[in-house]
């Protein structure tokens, strides 16, 4: 119903038709249609309520300029309906309504209210009592809302991505700067990617009856190599990174030298009632007619400063919408454009202005007046008129954000009648009204400047083509300047509120009061009123704020300057700075079959790791009495290699390597030179220049890069290679484990043959292994080293074989109860940042005598000289109460260390655990005071392994 | 923040891709007395301005390399290999700073 007749630069196709939902009913709109426009093709003119005082609000710069149109598009909330196409089965809904758009009974606020949502209100008012926040919180984020987040995000479909793009030059903006910038640049042989918000390139150009030229350039700049990104703001500007959104990616762009050709946005007047769904700027309204094919109106009146006003009269009138009359404020304006209007019969008021809109859902008439210096209107001049659409145009502002957060300063230029900005870093170059050239053809030479610069400075053309720009620059005419536009024009006796900032509901009063109070610089009255500070950042509503600040202070524009532009420069998801959600997880190549065994998972650091088979106490049980087998494919595997290599490993650990003898292993503490224990693992030598290092499961990545830091500081021939992913890791135990492996080599076990700490290569099932008999759980075992590809078949092999042993495979739970028992300390659990060898009981493989430097030898020597101030304790507690882990060891009353670890031990019949005392209380036999809450256990100290202190199971 | 580095072995890359292991910071020779052990595990200058600092090529080769930046506004003036032959440069803990990071630990 509100549909024109084919327009020439209409966007819709109107042989496809799309249909989605609107609050549940049915909307029809063509392919092309935005959601908003297919909504007010079918009458629909309230989009959204206000913030504060829940307005109606409708279509105002059909831009995405405002917070008006935002909407809820299934579960996105804040989706700019003028600027989101319609796409077939959506389900949009309103924000900040309720029950409705039409009826609203938050309403009241405004109408009865008064002042009842001054400037600060939230800040004064909802304070205290401290302890009702939570309530006041919950009122106000429904009465506030912007839409609805879903709360689980955990099946949630959408994705967003990252994609790096490096360039030559980055154009920002796809009008007729932005391509002749784009164009010039390519054709002098630069890569260059241009970047638009719009849905195809052309900027202004495409809904101002020149859309041919701007198809027209954006052929040529795909002709001269431009890679054009369209639907794709950019964010800001990060230190010559150009965040692009688009889509669902996130274009993480990085270019040699940028264009900004930004455009310009513009601004409304400040009037009362301002804020009427009807009331909307020239842009909006020759949007919606010439791309979307919409009357804006049925009789419209058109207040501008500039030729804008006047231009879009004529578009108006030519679309079919019967234009009364434009209110020039410019007293003698008269030229081709001004008899244009008066000969097409519309009634122009010069040296006159909008002093208010009436209405109440919708505009249904305006007053038109001279006004005074102060904008009120002169008694006598005002006229009255009855019409469905104002168009206003207060001028335009440079779209400078970006340049700005570049470092650009912004300064106030008179002439131009807006702050522009200047001195950017270099690299930046500003093209079009970012540069002060808005005009047609001084916008297109200003592009075809910056971008021959910018190719220049790529060292791409000789400059040839800049200069031919700067000069045909040179003599272009100055265009006249526009009218200055008063801080609020109103008539003598105003009804109604006057907004500066649609967004934030804030209005000429608030700004008022806010400087009342005290809030009298431009950054100050922001924060407090939060004007400008609403999704659209400032857009329409900088420059009125700025005039409301300097009118009331007495300042110039200048003085009163302009707010920090900050990112992002357009509304995004923090999903997209997030990027995709996901968490990478290892899983060892025997995981798969370990699920199958019933195994419970949990994560461990990065791992997925088997915590147990369901059966914890029978687990460790089976590896004291027969045999258990557990992957320990986790565990960080080096192969640390070259002449240099012993006389390495001896700068890295406490202790000497370099004397290790070929097939031998030794157990060594990693730390650094503050003398912190850092990580633990064992170091087998398998050849003459070659060792296998283990580490921890978590510092695995974190000991390769310190051993190869050091390398690479250190001229040692010395390779060290992960094999962490390429070998698998079983660690067989219990008193059975020779028999068993017996079973499936012919390698000599015995030990004699294959001792306590020795590591030998043999083959097991086939496999060839490195065997390595140690023994962190405390009984016979060996743990065996081989290739991850035959990881599931040896680990059946050894299963099968161990059955009449009654071999149960064990999982994380059980080996923490069986380290446990043998006092084995497990780095970052029972050790932290500040603990140093000595004092974690390691004193006795910190070789201080060795001659070389190592890794925290001074730290050590001074901390050995120094005594010990805490020390980690072994303690046990009679029957099962299991202290918490984390719990306060108390001396005196007084915290003083803590239980690091604790667990029941069936074999022991105790509780036993790990603490860090102060040393002077962590004698042996001496009680240990605990204490978790309202709960106080007595524990006694043990020192050294609760089970098998003389390793004769080790060793059997 | 957000600027490239050429890795010496890959080429230019994101600086996202790399670890950081902060200003080069010289390691005493000989047994170092109390306060200078201290300032070379724990003081740094915090350079404004231009600094030598190590970086890792984390999410490739993982190379370590060496940098000569400028702190205040990010340009990196190269990037190369270190040639040392001596104990003179030391990098700090980077395990500590994963243990600080957290995580539960195993063996
Ligand atoms: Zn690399």
């Amino acid at each position: 119903m509100s549909r024109l007749d084919p327009q020439p630069a209409e966007r819709i196709d109107r042989s496809k038709k799309v249909e989605f939902k609107f609050d549940g009913k049915s909307v029809t709109g063509f392919e092309g249609d935005t959601i908003a426009s297919a909504l007010y093709a079918q009458g629909q003119r309230i989009f959204s309520r206000s913030f504060k005082y829940h307005r109606p609000r409708g279509i105002v710069s059909a831009s995405g300029w405002t917070a008006n149109t935002l909407v809820q598009d299934g579960e996105w909330p804040g989706v700019r309906a003028t600027t989101e196409r319609a796409k077939h089965g959506m389900e949009i809904k309103h924000q900040n309504a309720w029950p409705s758009l039409n009826f609203d009974v938050m309403r009241a606020s405004d109408i009865f209210g008064g002042p009842f949502m001054p400037a600060g209100f939230y800040y004064k008012t909802f304070i205290w009592p401290r302890s009702a926040w939570p309530l006041y919180e919950k009122v106000l984020r429904h009465a506030a809302g912007l839409g609805v987040m879903k709360k689980s995000q955990a099946h949630r479909e959408w994705r967003t991505d990252y994609r790096r793009r490096h360039c030559d030059v980055l154009v920002i903006g796809g009008g007729v700067a932005g391509l002749s910038a784009a164009i010039a640049a390519a054709r002098e042989g630069a890569d260059v990617v241009l970047v638009d918000e719009d849905v195809e390139p052309g900027g202004q150009l495409l809904w101002q009856g020149k859309h041919e030229q701007a198809r027209k350039l954006a052929e040529e700049a795909r002709a001269a190599g431009v890679e054009i990104m369209s639907s794709a703001p950019a964010l800001g500007y990060f230190d010559g990174m150009v965040p692009v959104w688009q889509g669902s990616t996130l274009h993480q762009i990085r270019a040699q030298r940028h264009v900004a050709a930004t455009g310009s946005i513009e601004q409304p007047l400040v009037f009362p009632n301002n804020d009427l769904p009807g009331v909307m700027l020239t842009t909006g309204a020759l949007k919606l007619a010439a791309l979307y094919a919409l009357k804006p109106g049925e009789n419209a009146v058109i207040a501008t400063t500039g030729e804008r006003g006047l231009e879009a009269a004529l578009a108006l009138q030519a679309a079919g919408v019967n234009v009364i009359a434009v209110a020039d404020l410019l007293p003698n304006r008269s030229n081709e454009l001004t008899a244009a209007v008066e000969a097409a019969g519309i009634q122009l008021m010069r040296g006159m202005t909008v002093v208010e809109a009436r209405g109440n859902k919708h505009l249904k008439g305006c007053t038109l007046a001279q006004i005074d210096e102060n904008g009120v209107a002169k008694p006598g001049t005002e006229e009255r008129f009855d019409c469905d659409l104002l168009a206003v145009s207060g001028g335009t502002v440079p779209a400078s954000s970006l340049m700005l957060q570049a470092g650009a300063k912004a300064k106030f230029n008179s002439e131009a009648n807006c702050f522009l900005p200047e001195n950017p870093p270099p690299g930046i170059h500003p093209a079009g009204a970012v540069a002060g050239k808005e005009e047609l053809e001084a916008a297109a030479l200003s592009g075809t400047l910056a971008g021959a610069r910018a190719a220049q400075e790529c060292e791409f053309g000789d400059g040839s083509a800049a200069t031919a720009a700067a000069n045909a620059l040179e003599a272009l005419p100055t265009p006249a300047p526009a009218a200055p536009s008063p801080a609020y024009q109103r008539t003598a006796k105003p009804t109604g509120k006057a907004f500066l900032d649609l967004d934030e509901d804030v209005t000429t009063k608030d700004m008022k009061y806010a400087i009342e109070e005290g809030y009298d610089s431009i950054e100050l009255s922001k924060r407090y009123t939060t004007v400008t500070m609403g999704p659209s950042q400032g857009r329409v509503s900088q420059l009125p704020s700025i005039r409301a600040v300097a009118a009331q202070t007495g300042l110039s524009i200048d003085e009163t300057g302009i707010t920090t532009a900050r990112p992002p420069w357009s509304t995004v998801p923090l999903g997209a700075w997030a990027g995709r959600p996901f968490t990478p997880a290892k899983r060892s190549a025997i995981h798969a079959r370990q699920r199958e065994l019933g195994s419970h998972v949990k994560w461990a650091g990065d791992w997925r790791r088997a915590y147990d088979y369901g059966d914890v106490k029978g687990e460790a049980a089976a590896v004291h009495q027969a045999v258990g087998m557990i992957d320990v494919s986790t565990l960080g595997k080096m192969i640390v290699s070259g002449p240099d290599a012993g006389q390495f490993l001896d700068r890295m650990y406490t202790n000497r390597l370099s004397d290790l003898k070929v097939g031998r292993i030794r157990y060594g503490v990693l730390g650094n030179d503050a003398g912190r224990i850092t990580d633990d693992g064992t170091v087998c030598r398998v050849a003459d220049d070659s060792f296998l290092v283990t580490t921890t499961s978590s510092g695995a990545d974190a000991v390769e890069r310190w051993f190869t830091w050091w390398l690479a500081a250190w001229e040692m021939e010395v390779h060290v290679t992960d094999v962490t992913q390429g070998l698998c890791a079983i660690n067989v135990a219990g008193p059975k484990a020779r028999d068993l492996l017996g079973k499936l080599t012919d390698a000599d076990l015995s030990n004699e043959g294959f001792g306590y700490l020795d590591g030998h290569q043999i083959q097991i099932a086939g496999v060839q292994c490195l065997a390595m008999r140690i023994g962190f759980v405390g009984e016979l075992g060996y743990e065996i080293h081989y290739p991850a590809a035959c990881g599931q078949y040896l680990w059946d092999q050894i299963l099968e074989a161990g059955t009449e042993y009654g071999i149960k495979p064990f999982g994380l739970e059980p080996q923490r109860i069986l380290r446990l028992e043998k006092a084995h300390i497990i780095v970052g659990q029972d050790t932290d940042s500040e603990s140093n060898a000595y004092e974690s009981q390691m004193g006795w493989i910190v070789k201080l005598d060795k001659e070389e430097d190592f890794m925290g030898k001074w730290a050590l020597e001074r901390a050995n000289e120094r005594g010990m101030v805490n020390t980690l304790v072994g303690f046990k507690i009679d029957g099962d109460d299991v202290p918490i882990e984390g719990s306060a060891v108390v001396v005196d009353g007084q915290p003083a260390g803590r239980v690091t670890s604790a667990r029941y031990s069936e074999l022991l019949g105790q509780s036993i655990g790990l603490a860090w005392v102060p040393a002077e209380h962590g004698k042996d036999g001496s009680p240990l005071h605990i204490k978790y809450g309202s709960k106080n256990q007595t524990a006694t100290i043990v020192h050294g392994a609760f089970y098998d202190p003389d390793q004769e199971r080790l060793r059997s | 923040m957000s600027f490239l580095l050429n890795c010496p072995i890959c080429g230019t890359r994101e600086v996202t891709d790399f670890g950081f292991g902060g200003e080069i910071v010289v390691r005493p020779q000989d047994r170092p007395g109390e306060r200078e052990l201290n300032a070379y595990n724990y003081f740094r200058a915090n350079t404004d301005g231009v600094q030598r600092e190590w970086w890792w090529h984390r999410a490739g080769c993982r190379t370590w390399f060496q940098a000569e930046r400028n702190t205040s506004t990010n340009e990196v003036l190269w990037t190369a290999v270190p040639e040392i032959t001596d104990a003179t440069q030391a990098p700090v803990s980077p395990v500590a700073q994963a243990r600080a990071a957290g995580g539960e630990e195993l063996r």
